[in-house]
């Protein structure tokens, strides 16, 4: 589709007449947002909930369809073949607003005919491998994924003419490929549709039953409900969270839902697309003015040592390629200088590559795991850590054992927590095994401030950018995050001021002017050293170099340095002085329709369905009377020349005619005809193969856990084959079927708690509605180990044991896959060894492996043994 | 008088968050268990198990599956006092600590309130507790206080999903008929609601149901207690000087009562 975002806004789920809940407990993680799933129930649509347990979300949904922890994509599949093999999908949609038509290289083998694995397979260097502290890997030669083309296309050439041109437009121009080969019939069978067909061809309801565990009958009325709910008068959304994304195949999971909105015409149009839910209330802005390693600003990839970055126009060339640069990403060398002036201010100038050589190049994998890894080898000397708190985190033991490597660690954060307090209070000092007095890490804890008790802005899980006011002070020495990062940079600015080594240089010529202006500083405080968040604001807005005056969004950017901008996606947000939109709170009046534009800000351009031009035919009508969003008015616009009107900020050239032919050998949106939906791909298509961007696959292909207690039903490859592990003494994984874990465990999260417990544990009226930990037991598996309900249980896995009270349920159930019965037990994994009331580390248990794509742990599924340990 | 004021429960959408029960316990300051160190229940998610002095909101878990899962259903209610038009509490209390306010609500006067219990017993629905921190009985107000000042009781403004709706009686009742005679379109046919007119008068909090009462633990047919509490009327007079005293000694519950006196002495009004 093309941006790490939401495809849809919650409200919109209201007008849903379909929805389906998989791989998220929506109604107890999400509570707030569930609303408009009980909405969309209350005006007659049908609720969906697929889950290996039933919850909370089951509780309220017309069908609950259980399923093995992990099997998504085999389930996904199974829809994905129904919709094609009976003739569902949504044909005038599919042809003209997807990548169906195209035809793919003919080098390309699928999984079908390698048994499990994509042309391109490179297998790991064995020497590369032999390191401990990096994740095994095999990687993929993408080239035989690609689309084939009218011409041929010499890329490495290109590239060379291009580094040579002058300006980035020129520079751009001569990467352009040819236009890629299409077959609207659908026929060929190298078209994209006649490989997805193939692909899934043995996903049938049988072999959905056999891998997932879900009676075949119950797949099928899904599969049902879906299509009936999906066409030109009626939409379906789905709905995920970390229940897809951890896994080792999370990104595939997700994709193939995105194919299969796709296939069924549900993506940009109301009620219709991927509702991701994102975990805490500002998860969706980290990532978008990142805390990401790979990304900077608006998922620019971050400089990379490793790859062809040495110059900004390497960076450009390299990055644009990546992205596609006949379509809106075209437009990067002007976000990505406008970035480099918001960093280096005046010292970046067209001369010196607008500082490029001053700012930081990744050289590896910076993410979690890898870090915290490479920390329990003693790489890492220093941390910071605020609201996280790895001492609770994936297999807790080992990264509790990194910490103690450091030499020193500050935790900002609102309690006492478990990382902040492992070398006194962890199962291993406590239990004598590690000595307080071995631990040489130095811990500072700073206290820190409550969201009541500061001024910001939130960028929930549809984009939205909204901004609160403070309520009170801190008490004590509590401070801000945002006063802490401004603190912190001040000093390690003077640090650098006088030094003249090159690595420093980046530092000295940063710019960092976010204190109030003189007078300015709010009188209604006794905290002092607070920046101007208002400030910080215009930086990520953006603003002329020369005149500082705003800018109105992100059309209005150069990549001549005369603008400057932080952050691309969020350019438009604060448009002029007195219009600082995160913190506009107006309304649509009362039943009308509409997407409450007045109200905060989403990125991008406050569009509120992304790719909404595929919510009106291609003639620019909308699809139907009920359904629609934004449609083509021949006399709309300020000259009544033609205009996309609607509901919503139009995600297209507002003046594209939906007639409008591409014009050849131009870049970006010029070269895209009015019926190219999808702006942010090269093709302006929605990508139902992905030739590029995926590093583990073109198609979602179903792949066991890293731990299962079966063999992969489907292929000869058990697992990802880019799978990450980290293989180590203290990471072990179970072998497939180990007799010792017998069973499935998923991990989750409960609605009285907050992640590891710090702001609930600590609470006692959210203490008291959920005291302690426990696992989730079907009465059969129960009855098998002779366990009663709030028995002790011990639960062990190839990294660990803990213990945790039974809490025996009909809502488990084992399930029958490949013939056999298999028990799926569940545990939340709130708890630790701090706060109000406390318990064991369900982290213990969890496997340090991840999802290639973007390293994501696999929390939902690995397999495990309980016995009963006593009566409490 | 206001116009008669209460709640209307849809448990079909309550998604049991219990967003109610630490809503109400923040506005009107009440203790968690034991200070929050609590212990598993065992049952189901429900660890704060009922309704007293100290929670005057709970919901109820009730797993209803049967051996092999062709019956499946979690279901959940979140309970509260009924606000009976006929209150057995109101009827047996010796002091006249329990009012009916102008909004037809049934409030205890915690300083009026002798501690004797006679309405903990007479409750059919088992709301009424003793505080131990005022050693006075109490229960939901449906905050009395907010509704003083136009505001929506703490419960139904933190519930998500409009399962806890608020507002007249007159206008929730029709409410919730439409809801039922949709529910039964969509092929629910087992919808019904819980505290009629025919249930002590009417109950001013009523539920939308799609199970048996006693599926969810409550009464059937409850009455009026009023014969087996009869003989603490005749201390009547007694316990009422004695709570005079209790109320002289401080024993006030903060913003409730203070709202509520206020109101009573600028209106006139007494019950």
């Amino acid at each position: 589709m093309g941006r790490g975002a939401a495809t849809m806004y919650a409200g919109s789920l209201a007008d849903a007449d379909c929805i389906i809940i998989q791989g998220s407990n929506m109604a107890e993680n999400h509570p707030v947002a569930f609303r408009w799933v009980m909405q969309a129930k209350l005006n007659g649509a049908k609720v969906i909930h697929i889950d290996p347990r039933f919850t909370r979300t089951s509780a309220v949904a017309d069908q609950y369809v259980p399923i093995r922890a992990g099997s998504d994509i085999a389930f996904l599949g199974g829809l994905i073949r129904y919709v094609i093999e009976n003739d569902k999908y949504f044909r005038d949609y599919v042809v003209n607003y997807t990548n169906a038509s195209t035809i793919i290289n003919e080098n390309f083998r699928d999984t079908e005919d390698l048994d499990g694995v994509f042309s391109g397979l490179t297998p790991a260097d064995p020497a590369a491998t032999a390191d401990p502290t990096f994740a095994q890997e095999n990687t993929y030669n993408v080239a035989s994924w690609a689309y084939q083309r009218t011409a041929p296309f010499d890329a490495a050439r290109a590239r060379q003419e291009a580094l040579a041109a002058e300006t980035f437009t020129e520079m751009l121009q001569k990467l352009l490929p040819p236009d890629e080969e299409r077959d609207p019939t659908l026929q060929d069978p190298r078209t994209v549709f006649q490989i997805v067909r193939r692909h899934y061809s043995r996903y049938t309801p049988e072999m959905v039953e056999r891998v997932t565990g879900t009676p075949r009958d119950q797949f099928l009325k899904v599969a049902e409900t879906l299509t009936a709910n999906s066409g030109p008068d009626r939409t379906s959304s789905f709905v995920y969270a970390v229940a897809w994304t951890q896994h080792t195949t999370g990104v595939q999971m997700i994709g193939a839902a995105a194919l299969l909105q796709l296939l069924l015409g549900n993506m940009g149009r109301p009620g219709g697309g991927i509702m991701a839910l994102r975990g805490h209330a500002t998860i969706q802005g980290s990532t978008d003015v990142p805390t990401l390693y790979h990304s900077i600003h608006g998922y620019m990839p971050a400089p990379d040592a490793r790859a062809a970055h040495d110059t900004l126009k390497d960076y450009v060339a390299t990055a644009t390629s990546a992205l596609g640069l006949t379509a809106f990403w075209s437009n990067l060398p002007k976000f990505m200088v406008s970035y480099l002036k918001s960093m280096y201010g005046d010292a970046a100038t067209a001369a010196n590559g607008f500082g490029y050589d001053w700012h930081p190049k990744i050289n590896g994998d910076y993410s979690h795991m890898p870090m915290m890894v490479q920390m329990a080898d003693g790489k890492v000397k220093g941390m910071f850590l605020m609201g996280q708190n790895p001492a609770t985190s994936i297999n807790a033991r080992l990264q509790r054992k990194a910490l103690g490597k450091l030499d020193w660690l500050v935790v900002k954060d609102n309690f006492e927590i478990e990382s902040a307090a492992f070398w006194y209070a962890a199962p291993e000092v406590k239990s004598g095994e590690v000595r307080t007095e071995d631990i040489k890490t130095e811990v500072f804890l700073f206290p820190a401030a409550q969201i009541a008790e500061m001024e910001g802005s939130f960028t929930n899980t549809q984009r939205l950018i909204q901004f609160h006011e403070k309520a009170a002070d801190p008490p004590g020495d509590a401070r801000s995050d945002v006063w802490f990062a401004h603190q912190l940079a001040l000093r390690l600015k003077r640090l650098y001021a006088d030094s003249d080594l090159p690595r420093d240089q980046g530092f000295k010529n940063l710019t960092w002017d976010f204190d109030y202006d003189a007078g300015k500083y709010p009188t209604n405080t006794r905290i002092q050293g607070e920046p101007d968040v208002h400030k910080v604001w215009r930086e990520i807005n953006g603003y002329r170099s020369d005149t500082k005056d705003l800018l109105a969004g992100f059309g209005a950017l150069q990549d001549d340095g005369s603008t400057t901008a932080a952050s691309w996606i969020y350019s438009g947000a604060y448009p002029a002085e007195n219009d600082f939109k995160p913190a506009s709170r107006t309304p649509d009046a009362n039943n009308q329709p509409g997407s409450n534009l007045g109200w905060g800000y989403a990125w991008p351009a406050n569009r509120r369905i992304l790719y909404n031009r595929a919510s009106a035919r291609p003639d620019g009508q909308p699809w139907s009377e009920r359904k629609k969003w934004i449609w083509w008015d021949p006399q709309g616009g300020a000259q009544r020349t033609g205009a996309w009107v609607g509901n919503d900020v139009p995600d297209f050239p507002v003046a594209k005619r939906p007639d409008a032919p591409a014009r050849p050998g131009a870049i970006g949106l010029d070269g895209k005809a009015g019926t190219d939906a999808f702006i942010m791909k090269t093709d302006g298509r929605g990508w139902l193969f992905t030739p590029t961007g995926m590093v583990d696959g073109p198609l979602p292909t179903h792949y066991e856990a890293a731990e299962s207690p079966v063999n992969n039903p489907l292929y000869k490859q058990q697992t990802n084959p880019l799978m990450k592990y980290w293989r180590r003494d203290d990471n072990q994984l179970a072998a497939v079927n180990d007799p010792r874990y017998p069973y499935v465990m998923t991990t989750y999260r409960l609605t009285e708690h907050h992640l590891s417990g710090v702001m609930s544990r600590w609470l006692p009226w959210l203490a008291e509605l959920q005291p302690e930990l426990f696992v989730e037991l079907s009465p059969e598996l129960a009855g098998e180990k002779g366990i009663k309900n709030l028995d002790f249980v011990r639960i062990s896995t190839a990294r660990g044991q803990i213990r945790a009270k039974a809490l025996v349920t009909p809502r488990m159930r084992p399930l029958v896959i490949e013939g056999r019965t298999i028990h799926q037990v569940g545990m939340p994994w709130h708890w630790g060894y701090m706060g109000l009331v406390t318990g064991d580390i369900v982290n213990e248990l969890t496997p340090m492996v991840a999802d290639p794509n973007v390293s994501i742990h696999e929390g939902k599924t690995f397999c495990c043994n309980v016995e009963r340990e006593g009566r409490a | 008088m206001a116009d008669a004021m209460g709640f209307f429960t849809d448990t079909t959408v309550c998604i049991g968050c219990k967003a109610c029960e630490v809503a109400c316990k923040e506005w009107n300051q009440l203790p968690a268990t034991n200070g929050g160190l609590n212990t598993l229940s065992g049952d189901s998610y429900d660890n704060t198990r009922r309704l007293d002095g100290t929670h005057w909101r709970h919901v109820k878990f009730i797993e209803d599956f049967s051996p092999d899962r062709s019956q499946a259903a979690w279901l959940m209610m979140s309970d509260v006092c009924k606000h009976c038009v006929q209150a057995p509490c109101l009827d047996v209390c010796p002091t006249g600590a329990i009012i009916r306010t102008e909004f037809d609500t049934v409030v205890i006067q915690a300083d009026v309130c002798n501690g004797c219990r006679d309405c903990i017993a007479a409750c059919p629905f088992d709301v009424i507790g003793m505080n131990e921190a005022s050693n006075t009985a109490q229960k939901c107000t449906l905050c009395y206080d907010r509704m003083q000042n136009g505001l929506v009781p703490a419960c139904a403004q933190a519930c998500p999903t409009q399962s806890i709706q608020f507002g007249p009686i007159a206008e929730l009742r029709q409410r919730a008929d439409a809801r039922v005679d949709t529910l039964h379109s969509q092929g629910q046919k087992n919808a019904y609601i819980y505290g009629k007119e025919d249930m002590l008068g009417g109950l001013n909090s009523f539920y939308l149901l799609v199970n048996k009462p006693e599926k969810y633990g409550l009464p059937a047919s409850p009455t009026l207690a009023t014969i087996r509490t009869a003989p603490s009327w005749l201390f009547s007079t007694g316990s009422a000087v004695v709570a005079g005293l209790v109320g002289l000694l401080g024993f006030r519950k903060h913003r409730m009562d203070a709202f509520a006196a206020a109101r009573r002495s600028s209106t006139g009004e007494e019950q």
